[in-house]
């Protein structure tokens, strides 16, 4: 019975290839020996030498990896006890608490940037590395929440009431039953926040300030001047990296697909 | 909710912890994502000024109740006047509606089919296909639009090809023009059409389909009939996931299109970054939100009865 059509065949291909195939191009120019990048000029390694030498490109990555690593442990922290607070406790003022978790999802960028910087200025607040640390906290924790509420809301509840039951403090069934079964959940959340810090350009330009420079916006200013083959080397590591995370992930959680799914439905 | 979820909150002993649970995020939704739309909203409503920080009037706290009504009279609409007046404003906003409007359904017309493809392929084949639609999106969103710029530009690879192909003569022009930035859209939002679309084409009931088969129905109508009425709301929940941001996008538009004729998102951030009117910029920014007010309520509504069902 599970025997596709054809023209479910062709939709899968065709829509796999647009995704992938500029992926593929930038990848593969990476490694054009030819200073121009439209000309083939053969396999070599040269634009991942000059990488190494290029200083501010790598205070930048380094710079975005601080970022992206704190933000993420404090939004998964934040995002965790929001998933939990929506699933499992009932308070005055839950409905416009759910509302400030989805809103962030689809705000545009550049309000969120905007706003947040207003309010660094308003309570003369220094802006750098420290500031842009918030304002992803803020946006990568509404994602972390959703991610772990989806796992809590499928999650067996009678587990939690037999360890009660069989007298085990609150506090001790959090950590002995409902943690464990949520903690792929948990560490899938930890890397899309990661991932979502590691990536954004428009909330960053909007909260640093003088001397920090992230990935995403040494990369824009460069973009902006036209095609670099070492902007595509750049990219090729990037994509290495999020592709060797996506997989230890996939590893991590067999199931990833479903809270991947409910983040997005 | 039901009764039993209520157990850890019930009685008189609610803990330090539970009350930790929910208060951290919400202080931290509140000091970082309420409080600064508010301080926007101020700021829309404030005058430009070459001072630190670059806006009047500025609440003097310590002035006490007259400096609270000094402040309040020095409230003014001029930044929504100015708005309202300029014709670059009002077809920034057009612009941007009509870029989403056509981008979203060109995203619909793509999305679906793809969606529709994953949810009928071999049930132990999907996890691979939905994580082989989300690591383009898990990638970075600028790398994505620079890798369209490796094929749109005037020597780029497009052109390249379709000259070999005698398809045209001489390059044609398709980087800043509006048909990049819609391939930049499609691109990058695809797979937020696509994954909810195939949550809840996954999701219903097989045999309603055979059935529809085993008496005859021809498999478009089925699709037209049965599957589209069934999964509307996974589209739409896309579609909005798609439609929203895409109006205040910045990126795609800046980096793919031209100059002729901005998006929303680029007008704020010009007016921002190049001319430093931190009150016309909030005021575009109160104007843009009022005009997403409505998906995003339609967005979070469909979000939250999702959450009760699945409860």
């Amino acid at each position: 019975m599970r025997r596709m059509s054809v023209t479910n065949l062709v939709a899968l291909a065709l829509g796999l290839a647009f995704l992938y195939v500029p992926i593929a191009i930038l990848v593969v120019y990476s490694f054009n020996a030819s200073r121009l990048v439209t000309v083939w000029g053969g396999w070599s390694t040269r634009w991942y030498a000059a990488l190494l030498e290029d200083r501010a490109m790598i205070d930048a990555a380094l710079a975005s990896l601080l970022i992206a690593t704190v933000s993420a442990a404090l939004a998964t922290v934040l995002g965790a006890f929001a998933a939990l607070a929506l699933t499992r406790f009932r308070f005055r003022g839950r409905l416009p608490f759910a509302a400030m978790i989805y809103a962030p999802l689809v705000m545009p960028e550049v309000i969120t940037g905007l706003s947040l910087l207003l309010l660094f200025v308003a309570i003369d607040l220094d802006r750098g590395l420290f500031t842009i640390i918030i304002a992803h906290t803020t946006l990568t924790m509404c994602f972390v929440a959703i991610v772990v509420q989806s796992r809590l809301a499928t999650f067996d509840r009678s587990l939690e009431e037999a360890a009660m039951d069989l007298g085990c403090p609150p506090g001790r069934t959090f950590f002995a039953v409902v943690l464990p079964v949520i903690m792929p959940a948990v560490i899938a959340g930890f890397l899309l926040a990661f991932s979502l810090s590691l990536d954004d350009l428009v909330i960053a330009s909007f909260t640093t300030g003088p001397g920090a420079t992230t990935l995403p916006i040494r990369i824009y200013s460069e973009i902006r001047l036209g095609v670099k083959p070492e902007i595509n080397a750049v990219c090729t590591i990037f994509i290495a990296v999020v592709a060797a995370t996506v997989v230890a992930a996939s590893l991590i959680e067999k199931s990833r697909g479903r809270e991947a799914r409910a983040l997005l439905a | 909710m039901t009764k039993r979820s209520s157990q850890m909150d019930s009685g008189s002993g609610v803990s330090l912890g539970a009350r930790l649970i929910v208060a951290a995020p919400y202080l931290w939704l509140l000091g970082f994502f309420l409080v600064p739309f508010l301080i926007v909203l101020k700021i829309s409503l404030s005058e430009s000024a070459i001072a630190q920080p670059p806006y009047l009037p500025v609440l003097d706290l310590t002035a006490g109740l007259r400096g609270l009504r000094d402040f309040v009279s020095g409230l003014s609409f001029t930044n929504y006047f100015t708005i309202a007046g300029d014709d670059l404003y009002l077809f920034s906003y057009l612009k941007s509606l009509e870029v989403a409007a056509v981008s979203t359904t060109i995203l619909l017309v793509c999305g679906v089919p793809l969606a529709y493809a994953m949810a009928r392929a071999p049930r132990a084949a999907q996890p691979l296909l939905v994580t082989l639609v989300m690591l383009p999106f898990w990638t970075s969103f600028l790398i994505r639009v620079y890798a369209w710029i490796n094929i749109l530009q005037r020597d780029g690879l497009l052109n390249q090809a379709l000259i070999r192909l005698g398809l045209v003569e001489e390059p044609t022009t398709w980087l800043a023009t509006d048909t990049a930035v819609y391939i930049g859209l499609v691109y990058s939002y695809l797979p937020f059409m696509v994954l909810p679309a195939y949550a809840s084409f996954e999701k219903f009931d097989e045999s309603l389909l055979e059935a529809a088969a085993d008496l005859g129905c021809p498999r478009w109508r089925t699709f037209f009939v049965i599957t589209l009425p069934l999964a509307w709301r996974g589209l739409a929940a896309g579609a909005l996931l798609c439609f929203v941001p895409i109006v205040g996008e910045f990126v795609v538009p800046d980096l793919l299109g031209g100059s002729e004729a901005t998006m929303i998102g680029q007008t704020l951030w010009t007016e921002f970054f190049a001319n430093r009117d931190w009150p016309a910029a909030s005021a575009v920014a109160v104007a843009l939100l009022v005009l997403l007010l409505a998906p995003i309520a339609i967005y979070q509504h469909l979000q939250t009865r999702e959450i009760k069902v699945r409860q």
